[in-house]
Formats: structure tokens, C-alpha cells, sequence
């Protein structure tokens, strides 16, 4: 791990700008005036205790919470300088430029093929060899395909839990977005499973902008280049991974990533 | 530990419990209930066919129960139960024989009995008409006008032969009938519409073309008539001379037979056999005789039909309905409103789902067909009239509301992490739905559909206002052009039993029967019913192993 390097670099190019952010379900607002630039080609942690609205902000940049009755923003989200809010703007195209993977492991009841090129099936692309090739790249980088290579035609629901969720992340590679959402990606893994997730992280991060949202300081501080810390639907810290852990400004952060509350 | 040991109290029980017996008593009342009328059916409807032991019984001369005047009476113990009124038995006996004596069940006294015997010359002979006959054969002429006597060791082969002849005579007359006469009567029914339809003043060249063909038909038809009648003449050329037991002697023509057979002649193998072929018989034939003889192969095959196409119209309808309901309508009063009047539609009596069938289907939708597509059979009525078309949708309609539950319940149990999933690849919506969710919920529309099928299958009362008859000469899908014919009347295997029981001519003779029936329809609403479970085991198998 070369944190160093990071700090060291020049200041990387702003790629996700999060601008005066509210966020409301009805009545109850769950975030307030938020204000964050997520830098192209890292990863970038949000931490924080149960119910602080990392979860919604994170689904709020690829607009998963439409799907949710009552909810009202305000502020913007841009990425690459566009608006994700822009009335225009399909959600479809959105959601092809920024990928998501789960808590939940939640391959479909397809088999592993067919699980890795839903995106291109749903965009309408046949192309037999084009597929063939998007399944191998996509599991290769999701470091599956020597694991599922003799078996792509079988479901995807017989694989054990690690396995399934990195055919989600090679579900959402496959697409080929800029952007990867994870939302506790390995919370329901064992600590070996968890590992080749944090290692496929490190890899992944060479090609895509990675937000993850986790509970685990540990892995938030592993993985990481930039961590957030959200308390009660406000940003209390936002700096470099090593800042965060070795040298927190605010109280609440140092308490929090010492496990003092939380 | 040295401290006292614990007393347990053995008397001390949980408060409460005793009443499980009670809700095992339930259950017991129920799986009994479901046994003993299964249990029923199936022997009453599966004994119809095993032949049965006949008896030539002797009364007192004096007895009250003289058949006919005869002391003697031949036939099968239908009932034995104790006198009404005076103590000791009556027994009830299937004499057979209606031509002779005008009834074909006898009651007598036990006291009155002087011996019983099982004959083994006695014949049981299924005839075209007046039911079984009971008899001693004597004396047969063949068609070739040789007389054989019972004693002669060639009575037996020859009367089968003889019987063989004429049943394939028959087959051919019908065939000839039926088929080649009633392709004639088709052709000539279109070429006199065509006639009509010249106009006013037509062209004599073509009124004249027309009418030669009507007169060539009409030549064919002759001929084939002629050779129908000739062949009806031959049935009648074999006869064969019989006692019954009254003594009386009569003489039938062999073409009045179907076939025979010696009950009390016969191995076990041999009543094996003949119960295969009566069950064969009954499952693969028409009926006859006011559909107390004879099989019920329309019914079947007319039920079947009626219950794939009423599937067919539900699930689309059902499924697209839930769809909107459950995926795209706004949730809301409005909503839940239409989804309780949705659920309560399931409990409207079916006989108003007839009416509205009835009333919407047949005279509005039908009566509509037949003036814009069918204007020239008018008032003949084509669609607008009953039929199985007809009938399957108003049973679709009225199981709409089984499958739209049950879609909707199977929808709601799509996890939500697996259309986030899909929404997230930059699926739309639909292709959520249609990729996703449906195939994940089929195994609970499967379920619907077999709730669905189940319900339609046994209904009865909406059928007989739209389209159920008790004989329809022709089956809804068959060789002529062109091959389904929706608009025809069908009969329909609960129709049937209710005909059978209520509107036959002779009630006691149809009922084992109307058990036969019951058991088939029973038979086939399972059969159809393990299908649809077996597909829906299937699938969801498929879906085992998903974790969510």
C-alpha cells in the first residue's frame, strides 16, 4: 500500500462534486448542506455510525433513491461537471456511467454469464463475441475467472458468498462505468472472503473512481485514499485516509475511529 | 453438590395444552371427510365396470314379486336393504331386458326366495338400445342365413364374428354419415349463399353454374345415401333367438347388439380384461341413448379444451393487471379500493359471471361478430350463440381475480436488492419487470393459475348459459377446416354427472354411471392440477438457492 504516494501527488482532478446537499425522506431530514469533491482514480470511504445518511448519499449519486417515495433534495451532485439532477438527463445513461454493488450480494437467478452481461442485454447489444469478451475481461477483473471459467453457464446462486458478490462487482464492471458505488460490500463476507474484495479494490481502483461506504475502520482505513466521516446527516471530517486515523481535527472523529462511540 | 436434590412435580403440566387435541380433531374431521368421499367416488365409479355376478332367482309361486307372472328372475344385485315397513330384506335387481318388460329394476322379498343360482349360460349383451339385455341364448341365423344352436361347440365364435361384422358395418355407416354426407350438406350450404348473393338480377350463366353443382352434390348425395341405407339393411340380415328368464322367447337383429358377454363364465383374468376394455370404452366413446350408454370422450375432451383456453385468456389478462397494480399504480386509496374489489370479485356466485357471459359475451360481443363477419347465416346465429369460446372466457373472467392475487402477491416477494440490482446495470423499469421479476415470480403466477384451473374446471352453473349442451355431435377441435372450431357447443364433464343424475330418463340406471363421471372429472382437475405443480416445482427449483 502506497499511501504515500497519494498525499505526495499533486492534487487530484475533482471528479465528483457534491455541492449544498439536503436530503429529506418527507419530513425528516437525514442530510444537511453537504459539501464534498470525490477525486478521479481513488477510493474514497465513508464512515460513520448506523443512520448518519452515508448510505443515501451514496445512493443519491446514481439517483437510487428515486425509486423511493417522498424524498426532496436540494443542492446539487455533479460528476465530470454534469449534473446528475439535469431534468434532461436519462437515468438509464446515469446509472451506465456510474456502477453499484451491495450489501447484499444480489446476483440475479441467472447463471454467472448471463449475470456479468445484464447490462449490455438490457442495452440490447447480441454481439456473440463482444459478450464473450466482456464476461472474460469483467471476471478476470473482478478476479473470478479462473474460480468460474469452466462453469459461466451455471447460476450464479450456487456460488459461495465472496464469489457472488464479486460477480456483482463484475456485473457492474462489465457495464464499463467511471464510477463504482459499494455499499458495505463485504459486510455480510468472512475475513478471507472480505480480503480478496479489499484486494480486488486495490486493483480496481487504477480504472474507476470507487466510493465505498463502510462500517469497518479497519478496512475503510486499508482501502481507502480520502475518508469521510458523517455524524448525523452532517460531514464532520473529510481528509486523507492517514489524516482521519492518525491525526483527526475534530473530536467526534477521533472518538469515533478510536471506537469510542459508534 | 450436597444440597437436597431437586424434586421434579410429575403432576404439574403446562396450562393450555389440553386443547391441542381439539385441533387435531379438526384436522381428523377434515382429512376423514376428504378420504371417505374420495374413498366413495372411487369405488362406486371404478366398480361400474367389473362385471358382475348375475343370478337366476326362484320365488314362491304365491310371492307378490312374479316378474311378468314368471316365478324365475335373472339378474345383478343392485341393492339389498331391510323392508320399510315389515322386518327381514328387500333386494333390488337389475333385470335388464326394458323392450320386454318395460323397467329395468325389480324389487322382491327375501322371504319370498326360494333358491338362488349363478347360471353359466347366461349372456349379458350391451345393445344399440333398451339398455343390457339379460338372456339364454338359443338359436343365431347367421347373415350368410345359416341357423347355429346354442349346443353347437361354433355358437359362441360365430355369434362373436357375427357381432364383429356389424360393429365395423356401423363404424362405416358413421363415418359415412357423418363425414362424407355432411361434407356434402357444407358445400351445399355455401353454394346456395353464394346463390343469394348474385343479386337482383343475376347472370344466367352463373345462376345456372351454381345450380349444377347444387345438382351434382345433390346426385353424390344419393349415391351415398343408397349406399347408407343398404348397409343399414344388412345389419338386420344375422339375428339371434334368446329366452329370458320370464321364459318368454324373442328374437333381436344381430346390428340391435354390441357385444356380449358370460358373467358367470369368467376367469379372473377374463373380468381383468373386460374391465380394461369397458374402461377403455367408456373414456375413448360417445354417448348413447340419452348418455346413459356409451362413453363420454366429448365430455372429457370438451372440459380439457374449455380449461386450457380459459388458462390461456386468464393469465395474460391476470398477470398484466397485478403488474400494473402492484408495480406501476400510484399506492394510494384509489388503489387499495380497486385491489379490494378485485379480491371481492373472487366471491361473486358464479352464476352471475353466467348471466354477464351470457348478456355481454354472447349477445353483445357474439351477436356483433355474426352481423359484421357471419351476415349471411343470419338469423342463424354462429357466434352469437353459446359456445366454448365463449364459456372459456366468462370462466376466465370469473378466475381473474385468483390469478391477479396471486400475481400480486408473487411480485411483492421480489426481493428489493435484486431490482435495485437491475435498475443499477441502467435497466429500465420494464426491462426490470420483464427480465427480473417475472420470471422470479412465476412459480407464485403458477400458483395462481392452478388455484385458477381448479376453480373452472368443476364450475358448472355459468357454462349452462353459455355454450355447455348435454350431446353435441361434434368435438371443438377436429380434421375439418379449420380444425378449431370455437363457436361449437361442447359438453363438459360436470354437466354431464348433473344430466346424468337429474335429467336422465331412468335415474337408477344412470347413477354408477354419474360415479364414473365424478371420478373422471375428479381425475382430470388433478391431473391437470399435478402439471401445472410439477412445472411450478420446476422452476422454483431453479430459484432454490437464492440467498435473499
Amino acid at each position: 500500500m502506497d499511501k504515500d504516494s497519494s498525499t505526495n501527488s499533486p492534487p487530484p482532478e475533482k471528479f465528483i462534486q457534491i455541492e449544498n446537499f439536503n436530503f429529506s425522506y418527507g419530513q425528516n431530514q437525514v442530510l444537511h448542506n453537504l459539501n464534498l469533491d470525490i477525486p478521479k482514480g481513488q477510493v474514497t470511504a465513508f464512515i460513520g455510525p448506523s443512520g448518519c445518511g452515508k448510505s443515501t448519499l451514496l445512493r443519491s449519486i446514481n439517483r437510487m433513491n428515486d425509486l423511493v417515495d417522498g424524498v426532496n433534495y436540494e443542492g446539487d451532485i455533479r460528476i465530470n461537471g454534469e449534473s446528475v439532477f439535469n431534468p434532461l438527463l436519462e437515468v438509464i445513461s446515469l446509472r451506465k456511467r456510474v456502477g453499484m454493488v451491495f450489501q447484499k450480494s444480489n446476483p440475479f437467478p441467472k447463471s454467472i454469464y448471463e449475470n456479468v452481461i445484464y447490462s449490455l442485454r438490457v442495452a440490447g447489444r447480441t454481439k456473440k463475441s463482444e459478450l464473450d469478451q466482456v464476461v472474460e475481461e469483467s471476471l478476470r477483473g473482478a478476479a473470478l475467472w479462473d474460480e468460474v471459467k469452466d462453469r459461466l453457464h451455471e447460476s450464479a446462486l450456487g456460488l459461495s458468498g465472496g464469489q457472488m458478490q464479486r460477480v456483482c462487482i463484475a456485473r457492474a464492471i462489465a457495464n464499463q462505468p467511471e464510477v463504482i458505488l459499494m455499499d458495505e460490500p463485504c459486510s455480510a463476507l468472512d475475513p478471507i472472503a472480505t480480503g480478496r474484495i479489499e484486494e480486488l479494490i486495490h486493483a480496481l481502483k487504477e480504472r474507476y473512481t470507487i466510493v465505498i461506504v463502510t462500517h469497518n475502520m479497519q478496512q475503510a482505513a486499508r482501502v481507502s485514499q480520502n475518508t469521510a466521516f458523517f455524524y448525523l446527516g452532517e460531514l464532520i471530517e473529510y481528509s486523507p485516509t492517514d489524516d482521519i486515523f492518525m491525526r483527526p481535527k475534530e473530536k467526534q472523529t477521533e472518538a469515533y475511529v478510536t471506537g469510542r462511540f459508534g | 453438590m450436597d444440597s437436597q436434590p431437586t424434586q421434579f412435580d410429575f403432576n404439574v403440566r403446562p396450562k393450555g395444552e389440553v386443547q391441542v387435541w381439539l385441533t387435531a380433531a379438526g384436522l381428523a374431521t377434515g382429512v376423514l371427510m376428504v378420504v371417505g368421499l374420495l374413498g366413495l367416488v372411487f369405488w362406486q365409479g371404478i366398480t361400474v365396470f367389473w362385471p358382475h355376478t348375475v343370478v337366476e332367482i326362484e320365488l314362491r309361486e304365491d310371492s307378490s314379486f312374479l316378474l311378468d307372472g314368471s316365478p324365475v328372475v335373472a339378474g345383478v344385485i343392485t341393492k339389498k336393504q331391510a323392508k320399510a315397513k315389515a322386518s327381514g330384506e328387500e333386494w333390488q335387481l337389475f333385470v335388464g331386458n326394458k323392450d320386454a318388460y318395460g323397467f329395468m329394476f325389480h324389487y322382491l322379498d327375501e322371504a319370498d326366495i326360494i333358491s338362488v343360482r349363478e347360471p353359466v349360460d347366461i349372456v349379458v349383451a350391451e345393445r344399440m338400445e333398451y339398455g343390457d339385455g339379460v338372456f339364454y341364448p338359443e338359436e343365431l341365423v347367421t347373415e350368410a342365413g345359416e341357423v347355429i344352436a346354442v349346443t353347437e361347440a361354433s355358437f359362441y365364435p360365430s355369434l362373436e364374428a357375427g357381432l364383429d361384422t356389424v360393429n365395423d358395418r356401423r363404424a362405416e355407416i358413421r363415418v359415412l354419415e357423418r363425414k362424407k354426407i355432411g361434407r356434402i350438406n357444407r358445400e351445399m350450404k355455401s353454394l346456395r349463399t353464394d346463390l343469394r348473393h348474385l343479386g337482383d338480377e343475376p347472370l344466367p350463366d352463373e345462376t345456372e353454374a351454381i345450380q349444377s353443382s347444387i345438382d351434382q352434390l345433390q346426385a353424390e348425395y344419393e349415391v351415398l345415401a343408397a349406399e347408407a341405407r343398404a348397409l343399414r339393411n344388412e345389419q338386420h340380415k344375422g339375428s339371434l333367438r334368446y329366452r329370458i328368464s320370464t321364459g318368454e322367447v324373442r328374437t333381436e337383429a344381430l346390428g340391435d347388439l354390441i357385444r356380449i358377454h358370460r358373467p358367470n363364465d369368467m376367469s379372473l383374468l377374463g373380468r381383468m380384461s373386460f374391465f380394461v376394455g369397458e374402461l377403455w370404452r367408456f373414456l375413448t366413446e360417445s354417448p348413447r341413448e340419452a348418455n346413459t350408454e356409451g362413453g363420454i370422450f366429448p365430455a372429457i375432451f370438451g372440459t380439457f379444451i374449455m380449461t386450457l383456453l380459459m388458462s390461456i385468456a386468464v393469465m395474460p389478462f391476470g398477470v398484466l393487471a397485478a403488474i400494473y397494480l402492484r408495480e406501476y399504480a400510484k399506492q394510494g386509496p384509489f388503489v387499495r379500493g380497486v385491489r379490494i374489489a378485485v379480491n371481492n370479485l373472487a366471491g361473486v356466485p358464479s352464476i352471475v359471471f353466467g348471466v354477464f357471459g351470457l348478456g355481454f359475451f354472447v349477445y353483445f360481443v357474439g351477436g356483433t361478430i355474426d352481423q359484421v363477419f357471419f351476415s349471411d347465416d343470419l338469423p342463424t346465429a354462429t357466434f352469437g350463440t353459446g359456445g366454448i369460446f365463449w364459456a372459456s372466457l366468462t370462466l376466465a373472467l370469473m378466475t381473474v381475480p385468483v390469478v391477479v392475487v396471486a400475481t400480486e402477491e408473487a411480485l411483492a416477494s421480489v426481493p428489493r436488492g435484486v431490482r435495485e440490482a437491475s435498475l443499477a446495470c441502467g435497466a429500465s423499469k420494464w426491462q426490470t419487470i420483464q427480465r427480473i421479476v417475472l420470471p422470479v415470480s412465476t412459480p407464485g403466477i403458477l400458483t395462481g393459475l392452478i388455484l385458477a384451473m381448479a376453480r373452472g374446471a368443476g364450475e358448472v352453473a355459468p357454462l349452462m348459459l353459455v355454450g355447455v349442451v348435454k350431446l353435441s355431435p361434434n368435438l371443438p377441435l377436429d380434421g375439418e377446416f379449420p380444425y378449431a372450431h370455437l363457436e361449437r357447443k361442447f359438453m363438459h364433464l360436470g354437466f354431464h354427472i348433473f344430466d346424468l343424475g337429474f335429467q336422465s330418463p331412468d335415474s337408477e340406471a344412470a347413477r354408477p354411471i354419474v360415479f364414473a363421471t365424478t371420478l373422471l372429472l375428479i381425475t382430470l382437475v388433478v391431473v391437470m392440477n399435478l402439471a401445472a405443480i410439477i412445472i411450478r416445482n420446476r422452476l422454483r427449483r431453479k430459484y432454490l438457492s437464492s440467498t435473499f
